[in-house]
C-alpha cells in the first residue's frame, strides 16, 4: 500500500499541475509546475511522508531506464536526422561539453567568491 | 509448430503493449548488468546499450516505432511522475541548498541560458534548419519538459525526445573526464554542472560517483527543469526566430 500511496500522490500532483497549466495558458510543463507544487506543499508541512519518499525513491534511482523508449524513437527520425546530421550532431555534442564546462567554471568561482566576501566581510546571513 | 501459428503469435503480440514493455525492460536489464560487468564505465551507459539493442532487434523483426512505443509509452509515461517526483530530493536538499543558494542561481542561469544558446548559435552556423535549431535548445532540460518547450516555440517535440537522450548520454559518458581535466574537485560543483548540462541521465552517473555529487545533480536538474521552462520560450523570442 506504500508505494501505492506515493505513487498516486505523485500522480495527483502531476494531474492538478497540467489541469491548472492549461486553465491559465501558462508556458511551463504541467509536471514542473506538479513539481514546484510538491515541493511548496513539503516546505508547509515540514516532512517528507514516508510513502512519498518511497515511491520517488524508486523512481528516481531507476531514472535513466525511462529515457529508454525516448531514445529508441531515433529510429523513427533517421530520414529528419539524416538529412541534417551534420549540424545535430556536432551542436548537440559541442554545446553540452560548453554547457557542462561553463556551468562548473561559473559554479566553482560563484562558490569561492561569496564563501570568501562572507569569511572577509563578517557578514552573515542568520 | 506451423507457419501460420507463429504469425498469428506474432500478429497479437505486435498488436499489444505487453511485447513492447517487456523488450524494453529485458533490454535495459541486460544493458545494465553488461555496465555493472564493465566496472561501470561511462563507456557502456545503460541507455546506449538498450537503445542499441532495441532499434536492432525492432529492425530485424520489421516493427515500427509505433508498434513497439504501444508497450514502450508505459515507460515513457513515468517520466511524468518522476518530474514531480523531484521535489523530494529538493525539499531535503533545502538545507544545503539554501547555504549555496546564491552562487547555484548564477551557475543555473547562466548554464541554462549557455545551454539553449550554444545549440541554437551553434546549428545556426552549421546550416541547421529553423525546426532543428528550436528541437535542439530545451535538450538539457529533462525530457517531458524538453517536449513540452520543444512544441511552445516550434520544434519537433519527438526528434526533441531524442535529442535529450543523446545529450544525456554525452554528459554522462564525458563529464567526469571533463571535470578532471578542469581540476574540480568539489562535488557540490561537479554535480551542479552534471545536473545542468546532462539531466536525468547525468544524474544517474553522478549518483556512481558520490551520493553528495548525485542529490546536487539531481537538484540542478530539477532546478534547471523549472529555469529553462522560464527562460527559453524567452531567450527565443529574444533572439528573434
Amino acid at each position: 500500500m506504500n508505494f501505492l500511496n506515493g505513487m498516486t500522490l505523485l500522480l495527483v500532483y502531476q494531474l492538478v499541475g497540467e489541469v491548472t497549466v492549461r486553465l491559465l495558458v501558462v508556458p511551463i510543463p504541467g509536471p514542473v509546475l506538479g513539481m514546484v507544487m510538491l515541493f511548496v506543499t513539503l516546505m508547509i508541512r515540514g516532512r517528507t511522508p514516508e510513502p512519498l519518499e518511497n515511491a520517488s525513491t524508486a523512481l528516481l534511482s531507476h531514472l535513466s531506464l525511462l529515457f529508454v523508449p525516448a531514445g529508441v524513437g531515433m529510429m523513427a527520425h533517421f530520414d529528419r536526422i539524416a538529412d541534417e546530421w551534420l549540424p545535430i550532431t556536432l551542436a548537440l555534442f559541442f554545446s553540452t561539453i560548453i554547457t557542462m564546462v561553463a556551468t562548473a567554471g561559473i559554479m566553482q568561482l560563484t562558490t569561492r567568491w561569496f564563501a570568501r566576501s562572507e569569511n572577509g566581510g563578517g557578514q552573515r546571513d542568520e | 509448430m506451423n507457419e501460420p501459428a507463429i504469425r498469428d503469435i506474432w500478429v497479437y503480440l505486435s498488436a499489444s503493449p505487453l511485447l513492447g514493455l517487456t523488450i524494453t525492460l529485458v533490454a535495459y536489464g541486460l544493458a545494465y548488468r553488461l555496465y555493472l560487468k564493465s566496472n561501470s564505465s561511462p563507456l557502456a551507459n545503460p541507455v546506449v546499450t538498450s537503445v542499441a539493442m532495441l532499434i536492432a532487434l525492432l529492425m530485424v523483426t520489421g516493427t515500427s516505432y509505433s508498434e513497439y512505443f504501444e508497450g514502450g509509452q508505459f515507460v515513457h509515461f513515468l517520466l511524468g511522475p518522476a518530474t514531480v517526483a523531484l521535489a523530494v530530493p529538493l525539499y531535503q536538499q533545502f538545507s544545503r541548498l539554501r547555504q549555496l543558494w546564491l552562487p547555484v542561481t548564477i551557475s543555473l542561469v547562466c548554464g541554462v541560458m549557455i545551454a539553449a544558446g550554444s545549440s541554437i548559435g551553434l546549428a545556426w552556423l552549421l546550416g541547421g534548419s529553423t525546426e532543428i535549431q528550436m528541437s535542439l535548445a530545451p535538450k538539457s532540460a529533462t525530457a517531458p519538459v524538453a517536449m513540452g518547450i520543444s512544441e511552445t516555440i516550434g520544434g519537433i517535440p519527438s526528434l526533441t525526445a531524442v535529442l535529450v537522450v543523446a545529450t544525456g548520454i554525452v554528459g554522462a559518458v564525458l563529464g567526469t573526464k571533463l571535470f578532471e581535466w578542469m581540476r574540480i574537485t568539489d562535488d557540490s560543483v561537479k554535480g551542479i554542472a552534471m545536473g545542468v548540462a546532462a539531466h536525468g541521465i547525468g544524474t544517474a552517473r553522478a549518483f556512481q560517483v558520490s551520493s553528495q555529487m548525485g542529490a546536487f545533480s539531481g537538484l540542478a536538474m530539477a532546478l534547471s527543469a523549472f529555469a529553462t521552462a522560464l527562460i527559453v520560450p524567452w531567450l527565443v523570442d529574444l533572439i528573434g526566430i
